[in-house]
């Protein structure tokens, strides 16, 4: 088979989060009741004109900027003209030749390397309802409630070349949203959707090869999936001498398969032209340089900074900072523990695994840092010991006790005192004499032995370095007896 | 005579109800009877209400009246409107809250409104009464109301001829006193043309002076609601009513409204009059020509002065009109597609069958041709060479206006280049029928405010328009000028024939 290099660019459409909708004052929740969310305006009523929510262009403006966009003034709506049930107006307003950001970039990581992402275009639009077929009565219905939702789409160049780039690409862009508080990012409710074109073309070649275009990818999981199934087909199609059509495929995620949505010659001419009931969209220099300020600071900026400020290891600052939260979390702890790779290995380790474990979001995480850092504290102090610490943090995770209570109340207090412990050696040595004379004899490894039994008999309260120092001290002091 | 608007019609209240029939009344005068308690609102109801038992069956101005108390506004009204109480005709294609608004279409032939149309709002606010919805040419394309998919409406002063639209039924319901005053709206003519073939006055605001919220759009970048009247005053009492900015529609401005009503006296002696030579030439009817003409001498013996102005792109202007406005018109009637709303075909086995039969069915031919048209205009591959061309061109022309008011403060033009013609006369043919809006079309496209006033009749008894434009957001200047001409003349007091029979 001839090498094929795949060419892949992206249009994700993100939901902006706002609490009404792009052109009305309906709600934006998800998941309400078939046609509940609905107005005039969105409905497409005779008459009814559309008014901009300002609060989705903030937002745009602040992705654009965090994506390193030219902001466009004035920016304007076009009207996308097609007929479709789910579109009341026949009409979707969308912006066209003036999108709101424009010449854009992204910083990817692809193992080892980092790449660089164009993006070409961002811009808003509404978004349409949703159409329900049930096909065994031979019925279809329409709800509106999802009309005049705000999507922001951006388009990259087609610069990507692997699907692991594209999922990188995904999963980048969407931590960047995610922490601009935009959108929250959620595939399966299609706050974040992903509609891919691919070509393939031989490597070394210039030109472009026919590109598809993928929809209805609902999961993130299914990105990487339904993006090789596609770059399969292409390649067994073109090593069989065969030409790829233009044309928009479907991706049916339980069999698999993509299957032929729309051919080119079934492409709509949408007539786009400037949306007369809507202002161009004239947005100063001095707010640009407002919501630049505004900015959070961003994944990767944020990544760099945990990796020289607190001496991490790339990886543990990669997941600190996967979200907002996780890493404001972080960085409260190490506020009041400043021990950095102890505070990830806590968060890394037992407070992920807890919040998993109880599908739980960090920001209800019931463990505040307040109680996580209490907790290192004691460990730190030897009140208790790091083993039993860990063995009960998913308990202490979930009740809403303070660690010095919590280890009070279940006994958890690490024994230090030198006359409990030496109690507990003697008797340990006193019935292991035939051990006693093998180390005595020579066989230092027995010590952890001896160790063991008297960590068993405190039940794991004893303190183990400790007991490790004096049970070598009784040992050898009992051989100079012998 | 708390307003002062009166001439003093009712100072003498044992003469009123022998000589006046209360439907003849301007908004004014019926203010001031009001006022005096000369008779009650529900009297004056009642007189528009017998005149159009009595003539609407001929002239069909309506194609929704109101039973007579069913919309009496029922919200506290505005202390001392002048519209407290004053019967309106409304514009089919003004949405009245659970008061059916057809457009003049078979589509929305059963569409009642769960909302008012800001206008709406306004006059409610104001306390005027609402008294029926009036026909016009389907989605308001049309010069003759003769597009209705209902009927066609008959022109008051002689029946037999078109009362000119799309807003036909609103001037005819003016004219033949079916109501005191009454709303209509302007893409391109559709308020002034009319007003000029039935004899009332007819003004578009500029545009973005009037919120469109509720106006059932045919061309948003062009159309505005505006008010039909039998005088100058009632005009301006009308747009003080219902303009101002309305955070329902983007493109209403905030533009503070100025007191017009009660600031319509000027000397006419500051005013520029602009007089433009491509507006008096081929085509235009030797009466129409002489009657404005005669018009403008009234103005110049009250001081004002003349100036010609070049509008060299005044040609342009049809061709533009019919490419911006079938554009947008196809965009915006693609919403009638038979799935929510409206009319929707019983003919069809599927989808794209139910768009088609439904749009088939739904509308007239006219609007059919518009759509066409637009869809066309919007085209990959002649966007560029119509639509694109179209809007350099309505710059162009705008351009023109703007250089002609840096010198003239208003600009004075025939409304129409004929008198109404006759029902069927230009159905065959629509560029005739177009070419009826061509001294109107580029107010619209620019923007700029214009009225129309009653300055002649012809010899076959006809009214003809005189058409004032003004500088954006100016009206006030233009009502001046109209206001001085109407003083000086009578032609606004002259009443069509079937208006006229007596208190029976």
């Amino acid at each position: 088979m001839p090498a094929y290099e795949v060419v892949i660019g992206l249009e994700v459409h993100a939901q902006l989060r706002t609490r009404s909708k792009l052109f009305c004052g309906c709600s934006t929740a998800f998941g309400a009741k078939p046609n509940t969310q609905t107005c005039p305006v969105c409905l497409g009523l005779p008459g009814v004109l559309p008014v901009l929510n300002m609060m989705v262009v903030e937002m745009a403006v602040r992705t654009g900027l965090a994506l390193n966009c030219t902001i466009t003034t004035p920016n304007q709506f076009a009207r996308k003209n097609y007929f479709y049930p789910d579109l009341p107006k026949g009409y979707q307003i969308s912006q066209f030749d003036r999108p709101i950001c424009q010449n854009g970039w992204l910083e990817i990581d692809e193992g080892s390397a980092t790449q660089r992402v164009c993006i070409r275009r961002a811009h808003l639009e509404e978004d349409a309802g949703k159409n329900i077929h049930q096909a065994e009565a031979g019925v279809s219905h329409v709800d509106v409630n999802r009309c005049g939702m705000p999507l922001l789409e951006i388009v990259t160049e087609p610069d990507l070349r692997s699907s692991d780039g594209a999922v990188a690409y995904l999963k980048t862009l969407r931590d960047i949203l995610l922490y601009l508080d935009v959108c929250d990012g959620n595939m399966e409710e299609g706050s974040l959707r992903c509609e891919p074109n691919i070509s393939l073309r031989l490597k070394g070649q210039d030109s472009f090869g026919t590109k598809v275009e993928l929809k209805n990818i609902n999961s993130f999981k299914f990105v990487k999936h339904a993006l090789d199934y596609e770059i399969q087909r292409q390649e067994t199609v073109l090593a069989d001498g065969g030409t790829i059509d233009q044309e928009t495929r479907s991706w049916d995620a339980e069999r698999g398969v993509s299957v032929v949505m729309r051919s080119k010659e079934e492409a709509h001419d949408y007539r786009y032209f400037p949306e007369p009931d809507l202002m161009p969209i004239e947005i100063s220099p001095q707010r640009i340089d407002i919501l630049r300020l505004s900015l959070p600071e961003l994944p990767e900026a944020k990544r760099n900074r945990f990796i020289a400020e607190y001496k991490l290891p790339a990886y543990d600052a990669v997941l600190l900072t996967s979200s907002r939260p996780l890493a404001d979390y972080f960085e409260a702890c190490v506020a009041g523990f400043p021990n950095p790779k102890t505070v990830s290995n806590w968060i890394m380790g037992e407070l992920l695994h807890a919040l998993k474990n109880d599908n739980c979001d960090v920001i209800a995480s019931p463990m505040k840092p307040d109680r996580l850092i209490a907790l290192m504290k004691l460990v730190d102090d030897q009140t208790i010991s790091l083993k039993t610490a860990r063995e009960v943090f998913l308990d202490l995770f979930r009740s809403q006790q303070m660690p010095k209570d919590f280890i009070q109340e279940h006994g958890l207090m690490q024994i230090s005192d030198d006359g409990t412990l030496d109690t507990l050696i003697d008797e340990i040595v006193h019935t292991h004499p035939k051990q006693c004379a093998e180390y005595q004899s020579g066989k230092d490894n027995l010590l952890g032995f001896f160790v063991g039994q008297v960590m068993k008999a405190s039940k794991g309260k004893a303190n183990p370095q400790k007991v490790n120092t004096l049970m070598r001290q009784r040992l050898m002091s009992e051989n100079i007896q012998s | 005579m708390g307003h002062g608007y009166s001439r003093g019609q009712f100072t003498h209240l044992d003469h009123w109800n022998a000589q006046v029939n209360l439907n003849h009344l301007t908004i004014h005068d019926a203010a001031d009877g009001l006022a005096n308690a000369a008779f009650s609102s529900q009297e004056l109801s009642e007189a528009v209400h017998r005149q159009i038992t009595r003539v609407d069956d001929t002239v069909h101005a309506y194609h929704t009246v109101l039973t007579e108390t069913s919309k009496t506004t029922s919200h506290p009204a505005k202390a001392n409107s002048l519209l407290q109480g004053i019967p309106l005709g409304i514009k089919d294609n003004i949405c009245t809250e659970d008061v059916v608004t057809t457009c003049g279409s078979r589509m929305l032939e059963h569409f009642i409104p769960p909302y008012n149309a800001t206008v709406m709002t306004c006059l409610e606010g104001h306390g005027a009464v609402l008294v029926g919805k009036t026909n016009m040419d389907e989605f308001a394309m049309g010069s003759s109301t003769e597009h209705s998919a209902f009927q066609p409406t008959r022109n008051p002063w002689d029946l037999e001829r078109i009362p000119g639209g799309s807003s036909g039924g609103s001037a005819a319901a003016v004219a033949a006193h079916e109501c005191i005053a009454a709303l209509g709206s302007d893409t391109g003519g559709s308020i002034r043309q009319p007003a000029a073939c039935c004899g009332v006055v007819g003004m578009k605001p500029t545009y973005g002076r009037v919120s469109r919220y509720g106006l059932i759009s045919y061309a948003s970048s062009l159309d505005q609601i505006g008010p039909l009247t039998k005088d100058v005053t009632d005009a301006a009492i009308m747009l003080e009513a219902i303009a101002g900015h309305d955070p329902k529609d983007s493109t209403s401005v905030t533009t503070p409204v100025p007191t017009i009503a009660k600031a319509l006296h000027r000397d006419m002696t500051e005013i520029r009059i602009g007089i433009p030579d491509d507006y008096f030439a081929d085509g235009l009817d030797p009466e129409v020509n002489d009657g404005v003409r005669a018009a403008l001498k009234v103005l110049t013996s009250r001081g004002a002065k003349t100036k010609a102005v070049s509008l060299p792109t005044t040609p342009y202007g049809i061709a533009t009109y019919y490419l911006i406005a079938t554009a947008e018109a196809s965009s915006n009637l693609a919403r009638y597609d038979g799935v929510k709303y409206g009319h929707r075909s019983s003919q069809s086995q599927d989808l794209l069958e139910m768009y088609c039969q439904t749009r088939k069915e739904g509308f007239g031919r006219e609007t059919k041709r518009r759509i066409m048209l637009g869809t066309y205009a919007l085209s990959a591959g002649y966007y560029d060479a119509y639509y694109g061309k179209a809007q350099q061109a309505r710059k162009m022309i705008r351009a023109d206006f703007e250089a002609a008011f840096q010198e003239v403060d208003v600009i004075v033009t025939p409304t129409t280049p004929t008198p109404a013609f006759r029902i069927g006369e230009k159905t065959a043919d629509p560029v005739q029928m177009y070419l009826s809006d061509i001294y109107t079309i580029s107010a619209n496209l620019g923007g700029f405010p214009a009225i129309s006033v009653p300055c002649a009749m012809s010899r076959d008894g006809l009214p003809i328009g005189m058409q004032i434009l003004g500088r954006w957001f100016d009206e006030l200047t233009m009502l001046q000028v109209a206001f001085a001409f109407e003083q000086e003349t009578d032609w606004h007091l002259k009443r069509a024939p079937i208006s006229e029979d007596s208190n029976g």
